[in-house]
């Protein structure tokens, strides 16, 4: 025992930290100091996620629900990727663009996405539009942001060489700036993807009829407490997969670049 | 006045006369969409002077506040003690890390019908909410903060027998100060944008519920009052953290302006 305790195997002790969290919260469960109710066994949690997998709750299935989810994703994040990467890079270049929308920006940026929620509402409704609007919210900023440094800060001598073989403005920023600034955008994606997903999951427990916040908020009415941890199992799962794929493509893209090791 | 102030400025009046034709002189925009200038200022005075959604203005921000500090002070009196024990010793972050990683891929607002579940729609579940949002950052930014010190200034103090509890309060606290301050201003983000959230879920009073009531009754003045009430919020929020910041590494300044 006291040669585990001193021991400095990092593996180790992780499976024992992990061990003992699992245990306690087992222990917890079972031993009824919390009612069984309100905090399922970690092996009821799993057996519930694993039957939602297969049998519907709240008109689908686990996996319904995440697509729905995820289908929702990928309109707001898609929609901030295609107006603020292009708006950045144009602001970057247009100092009179930059002067105008920087003010205006401001202003709406420091703007919680979650405060969207009752305007998205009236709107757009519940369905579909709602929630990608209060997506698009929190996953706008830095993609318009980290397009605008990455065009700033383009070497610039590489702008003057341009400029004197006579390119041509959008040339310029298609051929020039896009290029130098992907390493600044793609960290910028992944900071805009993390937080829409967060503005989704958000948006969901208020505004929608489907989707994984819809599951979880009528496993919390039909105090189903198994459903709703299956459901935040759901969405860090998702969670992480959208990080992993985005961090991937970063190392790839500067591993081609020369700048990773 | 430099150029950037002028079109700024020019802008920002551009875009309100703007709101008012659109909204009050020629109705392109349905009062039922968005509020003109003048509904926002009766929704305004409706809110300050008889109240809406079980209180005036400065009852909803004073509950919404008090709650955010609280739960905000919880956050950070726990997640960053365990930061600095992490970053301090190697077999408590192997210990406790993967937990850890295990948590912090959930997003803070994900812990609401959990909450709502376990402790109601009261004050102790939105707590128990801005609690898990503000964790983790503080403690991210804590252990950062005491692996991002000088091995040199460890060592020396090892060397020369200095007892933890100086050693703590001289050298590990102030060179993890920058960083965990870092984590407190992320954090304080954290908390309030999930409050709002939990409050718009179910709450009697707070800024949350104000735009709660407001999108049932489909009252877009009131909507917009909360939205602002909201974000001035949160905004001095993050100002009085940087006060507070500036004050408590006045040393770090005045050794930076030293070197």
């Amino acid at each position: 025992m006291t040669r585990i305790l001193k021991t400095d195997n990092a593996f180790l002790l992780g499976t024992i930290g992990l061990c003992s969290f699992l245990a306690l919260w087992t222990l917890l469960s079972l031993s009824g100091l919390v009612p069984r109710l309100f905090l399922p066994s970690p092996v009821e949690v799993a057996g519930r996620f694993i039957h939602l997998l297969s049998h519907r709750f709240a008109d689908g299935t686990l996996l319904d629900h995440l697509w729905a989810s995820m289908l929702r994703f990928a309109g707001g994040f898609g929609l901030a990727v295609l107006i603020g990467v292009p708006l950045g890079l144009l602001m970057g270049w247009f100092r009179l663009l930059d002067d105008i929308v920087t003010p205006l920006f401001d202003a709406v940026r420091f703007i919680a996405p979650i405060a969207w929620v009752p305007f998205a509402a009236l709107w757009f409704g519940t369905g579909i539009g709602g929630p990608i609007m209060i997506i698009f919210a929190g996953a706008f900023p830095p993609c318009l942001i980290n397009a605008y440094r990455g065009a700033k800060f383009v070497d610039p001598r590489l702008i003057e060489a341009a400029r004197m073989l006579g390119t041509p403005d959008l040339r310029m920023i298609s051929e020039v700036l896009l290029p130098s600034a992907v390493p600044s955008i793609i960290a910028g994606l992944r900071i805009s993807a993390g937080l829409g997903w967060q503005s989704l999951v958000g948006a969901e427990l208020i505004v929608a009829s489907t989707g994984i916040g819809y599951m979880m908020v009528q496993g919390q009415g039909n105090v189903s407490t198994t459903t709703v941890m299956s459901g935040m199992i759901g969405i860090g799962i998702i969670g992480l997969v959208i990080d992993i794929v985005l961090r991937g493509a970063e190392t790839a893209i500067l591993r081609r670049r020369g700048l990773a090791t | 006045m430099s150029r950037k102030t002028v079109i700024g400025s020019a802008t920002i009046f551009a875009v309100l006369a703007l709101w008012f034709l659109l909204t009050s002189v020629t109705q392109v925009i349905s009062p039922g969409r968005f509020p003109s200038p003048s509904d926002t200022w009766l929704a305004f005075v409706q809110i300050t002077g008889k109240g809406y959604a079980n209180g005036v203005l400065t009852e909803h921000i004073l509950r919404s506040v008090m709650l955010v500090t609280l739960g905000f002070l919880v956050a950070v009196c726990t997640g960053v003690p365990l930061g600095l024990l992490m970053g301090w010793s190697r077999r408590a972050e192997a210990l406790i890390n993967p937990v850890f990683l295990i948590i912090r891929p959930i997003p803070p607002l994900a812990w609401i019908p959990l909450a709502i579940l376990w402790l109601g729609l009261g004050d102790m579940a939105k707590i128990m909410v801005i609690w898990f949002a503000a964790f983790v950052p503080s403690v991210i930014n804590a252990y950062a903060g005491v692996r991002s010190l000088d091995r040199t200034l460890i060592e020396a103090a090892q060397m020369l027998g200095t007892p933890m509890l100086t050693f703590m309060r001289e050298i590990l606290l102030p060179g993890a100060s920058p960083m965990i301050f870092t984590g407190l201003r992320l954090s304080l983000q954290a908390s309030w944008t999930t409050l709002v959230a939990a409050e718009l879920v179910g709450a009697m009073t707070g800024l949350g519920r104000v735009l709660n009531a407001a999108q049932q009754d489909l009252y877009p003045g009131m909507i917009l009052v909360g939205m602002i009430a909201v974000t001035l919020c949160g905004w001095l929020m993050t100002v009085a953290l940087g006060i507070a910041e500036r004050y408590a590494l006045a040393w770090n300044t005045a050794a930076k302006a030293l070197d």
